[in-house]
């Protein structure tokens, strides 16, 4: 991990690694979509509404798997002082905030013609609704203490204690039983029928490499940008 | 509404919201790398 302490070796991967995940990302979403869209039945019970779940599932993970992203970022910026953590965590942050957002929106658009309404109080469905605001949370502190000049270790403390909130998400279908139906798929099988169930590791895939490539992105423009304040600053000084 | 507007629905949000996120991500790295360009070559 500390190989790519040097900004300018990490530069060297994260070129070419941000054209390849967008390639793989744009190619895997739409094969996914489209066969989600045309290829698979209607569910007996759903009906086509079930399909909203190739958009919706993978956008679940990713606001978690973002928020594991900013609190593995955490770690390595207080025990390591990795000086890429900060700069990875404040990139990461408004892309899972953007998929947290698509999660919440397209569950309450398949929640409207399923249970026959947009919101409810439930354990699921509110844990989702606090991962997101965390996320503002962490991208106003991340933003306020970079402009203060500081290491960003408050939002590095923050993305720690925020990730008490993932098993939260995880576990509210099994502790509070109410809307939102249990979980379907695990690591030993799926109550999903095949049939309908393979687009939806393609689109996790594919909306995985988007939000990697996002956050590639993010951190080239922090790194940018923090090279010209740099020299902005040598130049008044001298 | 039929079934097939609720996926529409969620699709257009998905889909807005990824371009979206990879368009702004793409111009603020290109502001930002064309900016730290030109002052290299000052």
């Amino acid at each position: 991990m500390h190989r790519f302490a040097n900004p300018a070796r990490f530069l060297k991967l994260a070129r070419p690694a941000t054209v390849w995940l967008l390639a793989a990302g744009v190619v895997l979403t739409a094969i996914a979509l489209a066969g989600g869209l045309t290829l698979t039945p209607p569910d007996y019970l759903q009906g086509e509404t079930v399909r909203i779940m190739y958009v919706h599932v993978p956008a679940a993970w990713l606001g978690m798997a973002g928020w594991a992203g900013i609190a593995s970022a955490s770690v390595a910026q207080l025990v390591w002082r990795h000086p890429l953590a900060a700069v990875a965590g404040r990139a990461i942050a408004p892309c899972g905030a953007t998929f947290a957002a698509v999660c919440l929106v397209t569950g309450s658009i398949w929640g409207r013609p399923t249970w026959g309404t947009w919101w409810e109080w439930d354990g699921r469905l509110t844990s989702m609704l606090i991962l997101f605001f965390l996320y503002l949370g962490y991208i106003g502190l991340a933003g306020a203490e970079k402009e203060r000049g500081g290491e960003g270790r408050m939002a590095a403390l923050f993305g720690l204690v925020g990730a008490i909130n993932l098993p939260i998400i995880h576990y509210s279908v099994l502790w509070w039983r109410t809307l939102h139906q249990g979980q379907s798929i695990g690591l030993t099988g799926s109550s999903i029928d095949n049939s309908i169930l393979w687009p939806l590791p393609l689109a996790a895939l594919g909306f995985t490499c988007l939000l990697g490539a996002a956050v590639l992105m993010r951190m080239r423009a922090e790194l940018a940008e923090a090279k010209v304040e740099a020299r902005m600053r040598r130049a008044a000084a001298e | 509404m039929n079934g097939w507007s609720f996926v529409v629905a969620a699709y257009a949000v998905a889909l807005s919201a990824t371009v979206g996120l990879l368009v702004w991500a793409y111009a603020s790295m290109r502001r930002a790398e064309v900016a730290a360009e030109e002052l290299k070559r000052k």
